[in-house]
């Protein structure tokens, strides 16, 4: 573990029933760092990132999140969350709660901020995602795009030290791609470190620090976007890029 | 050809004036357009008519114009001193009035039962209302102040001690019975063959124990003496407990620094329990008591069918929830419990509660009947309402609990704020489905010797001073009227909250 790593995954090991789903994995990810994560389906990315905030468990291996360990037992898992968010593919927003309140939630039941303060603080985030206008909207009454941009930032609200991203634009309709796109590359302009699984390669090109190819649970490879797109050294690697990049 | 010559057009000959078409709107188009506009609908028309024809008709002529309005007993309900064929004898229903609200509530104290009804009304409307501030304040005066004022109101009594003295009695109780087993347990050993040496072994230990815990709330039972010692018990302990609750308070929030506040509360809480027990005079046996089985009439289907909604809600959720624990204990009680009380009729708990259970238990431990009643009855329907709550838990997709996990929020969070607030909105109409299932079902507590409404109404009917051939459809007629006020004004308001509640799913 280098000493600037915020996420520190070493000899993870996962299976669902009998079916190994990650394989003896280790990722460093360094503060400020954007990594995207790309792969065929079913070859664990999502899973991967998921063990990070413990939304899956995981029978062997060890993830250190700023500082906390995780280990299999799961026990600091509260400890973690506060410090990671995440974006999900198919949003997750509640359903019964405007706008406004899904973003004020979780501050003021899991930080215990006053009322007031968690509201200013998520108008500003909404601002940063530029839908401050739709505040005291329903989630149903507006488009994906919208709503992806609105669970980014109720993610946000929290103040996390890492942010996941599940496939945040494969529920999107291709125009709606570009504005949660947009958002995402300003956050990482302004710094925040990201796991990104995504099979958005212009994304990966511009913003990432590094990008993790991942077939049946396995790190094949990882480099530079640059060397991993003009020099990818595994078949594997090739194949995936000749069939997405055609 | 080009394209602009073949878009040229020159008219020809002029259009002439037509008459209108035949009108599809306003009553005569409705009935053209919905009634009368194939032989299948004609004919569906002509049956409806029928029917309502043959309902409608007599049942007004019954309720209203053949109706008897005045009178003084059964003479008045009779065709041949009427002068014409008589429908609903009203005097009937005038005469018996106090007894279908009351039941055989002594006449002289039926202002407490009054004064219950209204305090029910003032209290339960602005809960009612969405407009209108302080929920939390009304909801707990309605839930928790409420139900113990409505007690000693309706049934009487007062009180001896409060609550140094009730803990003291129960923990006692519960020691002394635990030494009486014990020694019970190592008599039994003595005298058993192979097992006997364990069983007094187990005995001893038992014994052992509730003499240590006997010690341990030797304290407890001292306070209590001394306190029944004062010259007025009631407000000593009154007094101590206040204190005693206060402090708690003040340091389990915070102390000095933030405790100031549940310090304020805990003190205005007990002034007005103590305003109450002041008002109803309970520090010198309260009101005179009117026992259980004398009450009767609406009074005990609003009794019966009140406590059974409000407190089969927690039992029903909570049940829900641990039928879906990761903790096979938990899971496994709830589906046992929820099986049970779905497996047996409602006349059997009934009969159970009544006539068994007072068997089963210790001589010395006596449980009022009605009680008893209302317990199987919240029991019941909180079985009923876990597999409806359920239902709704069951309709949230799993990413909302993820996405409540990822947030950081507790296991009790995540279900207080967003599991129960979506899936009680999704089952609000199997939940008042089976509130008015409830209601209804109260009726089936005459079974059991307690006079509801229809009880009171059968109970009435072998008046010989009213036997007279519409007597008993009058009653039921005037009972049905009562019950469905009470339904269908359940059902309205829960079409208002389901409205209200689900804003999010209009666009």
């Amino acid at each position: 573990m280098t000493a600037n790593s915020i996420v520190s995954i070493s000899g993870l090991n996962k299976w669902f029933g009998d079916f190994h789903v990650l394989r003896d994995l280790n990722l460093e990810v360094g503060k400020g760092e954007r990594i995207v994560i790309c792969g065929p389906s079913g070859s664990g990315k999502s899973t991967l990132i998921r063990c990070i905030n413990a939304l899956e468990e995981f029978q062997e291996g060890r993830i250190v999140v700023d500082g906390i360990e995780l280990g299999p037992n799961l026990r600091r898992v509260d400890d973690v969350r506060r410090e990671v968010g995440m974006v999900f593919q198919s949003f997750n927003l509640f359903p019964h709660l405007t706008v406004l309140e899904n973003c004020t939630l979780a501050p003021i039941w899991v930080r215990n901020l006053p009322k007031k303060d968690a509201e200013a603080a998520a108008m500003k985030y909404l601002e940063r995602v530029k839908i401050p206008q739709q505040a005291n909207k329903y989630p149903g009454q507006l488009s994906g795009g919208q709503q992806q941009r609105v669970a980014i930032a109720r993610a946000l609200t929290m103040n996390p030290k890492v942010m996941l991203f599940d496939e945040p634009t494969s529920a999107l309709d291709p125009e709606m791609v570009k504005e949660v796109l947009d958002t995402m590359v300003d956050l990482a302009n302004e710094g925040m470190t990201m796991l990104v699984v995504t099979h958005e390669m212009g994304f990966a090109r511009e913003v990432a620090d590094r990008i993790v190819f991942m077939d049946e649970g396995q790190i094949i490879e990882a480099n530079t976007p640059a060397d991993f797109f003009a020099n990818p050294q595994h078949a594997r690697t090739r194949l995936f890029l000749s069939q997405i990049l055609r | 050809m080009n394209d602009r010559a073949a878009s040229a057009f020159v008219r020809q000959e002029l259009v002439p004036e037509r008459s209108a078409p035949i009108k599809t709107t306003g009553f005569v188009g409705f009935l053209r357009t919905r009634l009368f506009n194939s032989p299948t609908n004609i004919l569906l028309t002509v049956a409806s008519l029928l029917l309502l024809w043959f309902t409608v008709i007599p049942a007004v002529r019954f309720l209203l114009f053949d109706a008897v309005w005045r009178g003084t007993d059964r003479n008045a309900c009779l065709a041949e001193n009427a002068g014409h064929a008589v429908g609903a004898c009203w005097p009937f229903v005038q005469a018996k009035f106090s007894q279908f609200i009351y039941g055989f509530y002594p006449q002289a104290e039926r202002w407490r039962v009054d004064l219950t009804f209204i305090l029910a009304a003032l209290l339960l409307l602005p809960l009612l209302i969405p407009r209108l501030p302080a929920k939390g304040v009304n909801a707990s005066l309605f839930f928790v102040a409420f139900p113990v004022i409505a007690f000693f109101l309706l049934r009487g009594g007062g009180l001896n001690g409060f609550g140094i003295s009730w803990t003291a009695s129960l923990l006692s109780g519960l020691v002394d019975s635990m030494v009486d087993a014990g020694r019970k347990l190592t008599s039994t050993g003595e005298v058993t063959a192979v097992v006997g040496p364990i069983l007094a072994l187990l005995g001893r230990l038992i014994v052992v124990l509730g003499i240590a815990a006997s010690y341990l709330i030797r304290p407890l039972t001292w306070l209590r003496d001394q306190v029944q010692l004062c010259s007025r018990p009631m407000w000593a302990d009154f007094a101590v407990t206040a204190g005693i609750v206060s402090v708690l308070a003040f340091v389990f929030n915070g102390g000095v620094r933030s405790g100031w506040r549940s310090l304020l509360t805990s003190l205005v809480v007990f002034a007005g329990i103590g305003a109450v027990i002041a008002a109803l005079g309970l520090d010198h046996g309260g009101l005179p008591v009117v026992d259980t089985r004398l009450w009767g009439g609406l009074l005990v289907t609003l009794v019966v069918s009140v406590t059974g909604i409000v407190t089969s809600m927690p039992v029903g959720v909570a049940l829900a929830l641990g039928r879906r624990s990761t903790i096979p204990l938990i899971r496994i009680f709830s589906v046992a419990f929820i099986e049970f009380w779905r497996g047996v009729p409602l006349i059997t708990v009934l009969f159970f509660a009544t006539y068994m259970l007072p068997l089963f238990l210790p001589g010395n431990f006596t449980v009022d009947g009605f009680v008893r009643v209302l317990i199987g009855i919240a029991l019941f329907a909180g079985a009923y309402n876990a597999e409806v709550v359920r239902g709704g838990l069951l309709a949230i997709p799993r990413g909302q609990t993820e996405a409540a996990n990822a947030l950081g929020l507790s296991y009790w969070k995540t279900t207080a704020l967003i599991m129960m607030p979506q899936a009680l909105r999704h089952v609000i109409p199997g939940l008042v489905n089976s509130f008015i299932a409830l209601f209804k079902d109260t009726s089936l507590v005459s079974i059991v010797a307690l006079f509801d409404l229809l009880g009171q109404l059968r109970a009435s009917f072998s008046d010989p001073a009213w036997a007279t051939p519409t007597t008993l459809f009058t009653g039921f007629a005037f009972a049905g009227m009562i019950y469905f006020v009470f339904c269908f004004g359940m059902s309205r308001y829960s079409l208002f909250v389901e409205h209200r509640l689900n804003a999010h799913r209009r666009s």
